[in-house]
């Protein structure tokens, strides 16, 4: 498992201090974002990760300089851009509605932001050919920007957005719109985009694959807050708080009552009977009745005694592998997910006693 | 097989635009009744000789009247020179037009910017409150401008009193007068079509031009004004039109010698007794109309697709 990355060892691009953000006032106020700290580093691929409405765009748009922040600071390679217009901050936008301009073609809105930069035409030109080639949208230079499909006025939306050499990108779900393939092939380019240019990328999405797949480090939102902080190992493998548990792959939950603690790890005695070491996140104590969560790969289905045992209920074949929904002895589901082999036969069927095998290190203890 | 449905879409193609011809034909007839035939009968009233007492001799045709437009005959020696006091009046007409649809512009576009820019049930109150002077006749509202700007009038009397001034300022009866009035007629007729293609602005593309580096004034250059072109342009013809052949506000405000084409061409019309001329007058004025439109939806849609508006 690589280190995950320390913000501390690499500079910090952009900073959010104690943001909150108030929208109306009065009874119809509305706190989109709630006291929200986070540094983002230099080069980094960093994702917002959260459901509609949780905040995302709204801490994109205080960066970008388009809405200012009720209280807090932005800081942009150390220094409070709190006085700086959007148009000059060092920021580009890919936005949600991608924000085309309509009386402008293909070719004219990439070079927009090079114009307004005062670049040299030949310049601009070698440099809208470049990111119209990066894209693959050569041929649909010279068309109006209403007269192209969902797909690609997204990638002239990221072309626009990435000519001027930005120091920050700021990417609002900008793939949303593709078909799976080219979603695929986009992920790849923007990451290999990301890693040659040395631009910071702060991306959005609500999709947690994506999120885990391309970034080096994921925030989970939640109702104008920031939830957890890591790396997509992180978030998935030790989840602070059920929410992020829930929103990223399926869990198992688990019950019980913190026996003792030590040396990072907790003892737990199950609400199912049964002892299990737990590992929990930095900054907490775990006591008293405390929530495990464990991701269905991280368990084995066995025969006979194990951590844990219940009835099979139901087994689904999945192809790679095979989900076994099982209900424990205090009446809670639990699933296993295991992989599938050629010749392998599963020793058990529907209504069978089983145990279950928590592997080492993958139960974690919830935040409450 | 395959024929049958053809035939079938055919048919009911057929029968669709049928259907949409007739649903016009209402107002085909009734543009055609009203704006076509008058049309031909000043076509033809401009051909004949005139009437000793106004009105035209029928099936006597002359060139007189379009003689008239442009050139008059000294009536001792029959020399030919150009009637410079029409041609004035064409200048002045087109100049007051010009600066009118200017002046209306620029005090048009920050206010319907205004508007279209407030939350949206204060925004319908805005546009009510645009609509006001619609309510009165437009000659009672001339009157009144008359009784604002004249010597003895509010603002003159005004300015004397707190000081200002000394003597009334002349604006009455000045060509300040008749571009006040026209300013303050036709200034609605800007600001709805303004209005009406900034609302449908997406504010959005404001947010993206800021991003990628324009100031404040390249994003209205750049960005605003291409995309509110078309209410920019009906506003102006809106504006341009009615101004080129205003009536009501030159004889009131300006008074007997400061003469627009509408003066002139009711001029002949009446006391003058000149038909043919008049009749001639108003097809050039037509003509002025017509030659500025297409020069200006030509000049404004070439802009309007390369985007450096
Ligand atoms: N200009 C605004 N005025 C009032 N409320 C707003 C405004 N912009 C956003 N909000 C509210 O703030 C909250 C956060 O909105 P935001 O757009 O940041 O969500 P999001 O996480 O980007 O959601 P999505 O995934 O749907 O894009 C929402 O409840 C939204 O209704
Ligand atoms: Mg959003």
């Amino acid at each position: 498992m690589p280190e995950p990355l320390r913000v501390n060892e690499r500079r910090v691009a952009v900073e959010a201090r104690n943001i909150s953000k108030v929208f109306g006032t009065g009874e119809h106020a509305l706190r989109a974002l709630d006291d929200v700290s986070v540094g983002i580093a230099e080069n980094e691929f960093f994702t917002l990760l959260g459901p509609s409405g949780c905040g995302k765009t709204t801490l994109l748009r205080l960066i970008a300089g388009f809405e200012f922040p009720t209280s807090g600071a932005i800081l942009l390679g150390g220094e409070d851009i709190a006085t700086l217009p959007p148009y000059k901050r060092p920021v580009n936008t890919v936005f949600q509605s991608y924000a085309l301009f309509p009386h402008l073609t293909v070719a004219q809105n990439v070079s927009f932001g090079l114009e307004m930069l005062g670049k040299p035409r030949g310049e601009i030109e070698a440099r809208v050919a470049e990111m119209l080639k990066l894209m693959r949208m050569e041929q649909l230079a010279n068309r109006r920007t209403d007269q192209i499909s969902g797909g690609q006025a997204q990638r002239v939306a990221l072309a626009r957005a990435l000519a001027p050499a930005p120091k920050v990108l700021l990417l609002d779900e900008p793939l949303s719109a593709l078909d799976y393939k080219l979603r695929k092939e986009m992920q790849l380019e923007l990451k290999r985009m990301q890693a040659e240019t040395g631009i910071t990328f702060i991306f959005v999405t609500h999709d947690q694959e994506e999120a885990l797949t391309m970034s080096d480090r994921v925030a989970v939102m939640s109702a104008g807050k920031i939830l957890q902080v890591g790396s997509p190992r992180d978030i998935y493998d030790r989840p602070a708080e059920r929410f992020v548990a829930d929103f990223i792959g399926e869990t198992n939950y688990l019950a019980g009552t913190v026996q003792g603690v030590d040396g990072g790890r907790a003892e737990v005695l199950l609400k199912t009977g049964g002892r299990i070491s737990a590992s929990y996140s930095e900054g907490m104590t775990p006591s008293g009745e405390v929530t495990l969560v464990v991701r269905p790969e991280h368990a084995r289905a066995v025969e006979g005694a194990a951590d844990l045992s219940g009835a099979v209920e139901d087994i689904v074949y999945f192809g790679t592998d095979t989900h076994i929904h099982t209900r424990l002895d205090d009446g809670s589901a639990f699933t296993v997910r295991q992989q599938n082999s050629r010749n392998a036969v599963l020793p058990f069927a529907r209504g069978d006693r089983i145990g279950i095998v928590v592997g080492d290190d993958a139960a974690q203890v919830l935040r409450d | 097989m395959a024929r049958e449905p053809e035939l079938a879409a055919r048919q009911a193609h057929r029968a669709e635009i049928r259907s949409r011809w007739l649903l016009s034909a209402p107002a085909l007839i009734i543009i055609f009744v009203a704006a076509v035939g008058p049309l031909f009968v000043m076509l033809a009233y401009s051909v004949m000789v005139r009437g000793d007492y106004g009105d035209v001799r029928f099936g006597e045709f002359s060139s007189e009247g379009w003689f008239n437009v442009f050139f008059q005959r000294d009536i001792f020696d029959d020399t030919i020179t150009y009637a410079d006091a029409h041609l004035s009046i064409f200048w002045r007409s087109i100049r007051l037009s010009l600066i009118t649809t200017v002046s209306t512009l620029i005090l048009g576009f920050p206010t319907a910017y205004f508007i279209a820019t407030r939350p949206r049930h204060t925004r319908e109150v805005w546009v009510f409150l645009i609509t006001i002077p619609f309510w009165t006749n437009l000659l009672i509202r001339t009157f009144a401008m008359q009784e604002v700007i004249r010597n003895e009038g509010v603002v003159n009397t005004l300015l004397q009193a707190l000081g200002v001034i000394d003597q009334p300022i002349q604006i009455l009866y000045t060509d300040w007068a008749i571009l006040f009035g026209m300013v303050y007629v036709y200034l609605p007729l800007m600001v709805l079509p303004l209005y009406a293609s900034m609302e449908r602005l997406d504010f959005r593309l404001v947010e993206a031009g800021y991003d990628l580096y324009a100031g404040r004034f390249a994003v209205l250059r750049r960005i605003i004004l291409p995309l509110v072109k078309p209410g920019l342009v009906a506003g102006s013809i809106l504006v341009f039109i009615p101004s080129l052949g205003a009536y009501v506000t030159p004889r009131v405000l300006g008074g007997g010698k400061n003469m627009m084409l509408g003066n002139l061409i009711e001029l002949q019309f009446g006391a003058g007794r000149n038909w043919p001329l008049g009749a001639a007058l108003s097809i050039t004025l037509m003509v002025i109309v017509m030659v500025a439109l297409l020069f200006y939806v030509r000049n404004a849609s070439r802009s309007g697709a390369t985007g450096h508006g």
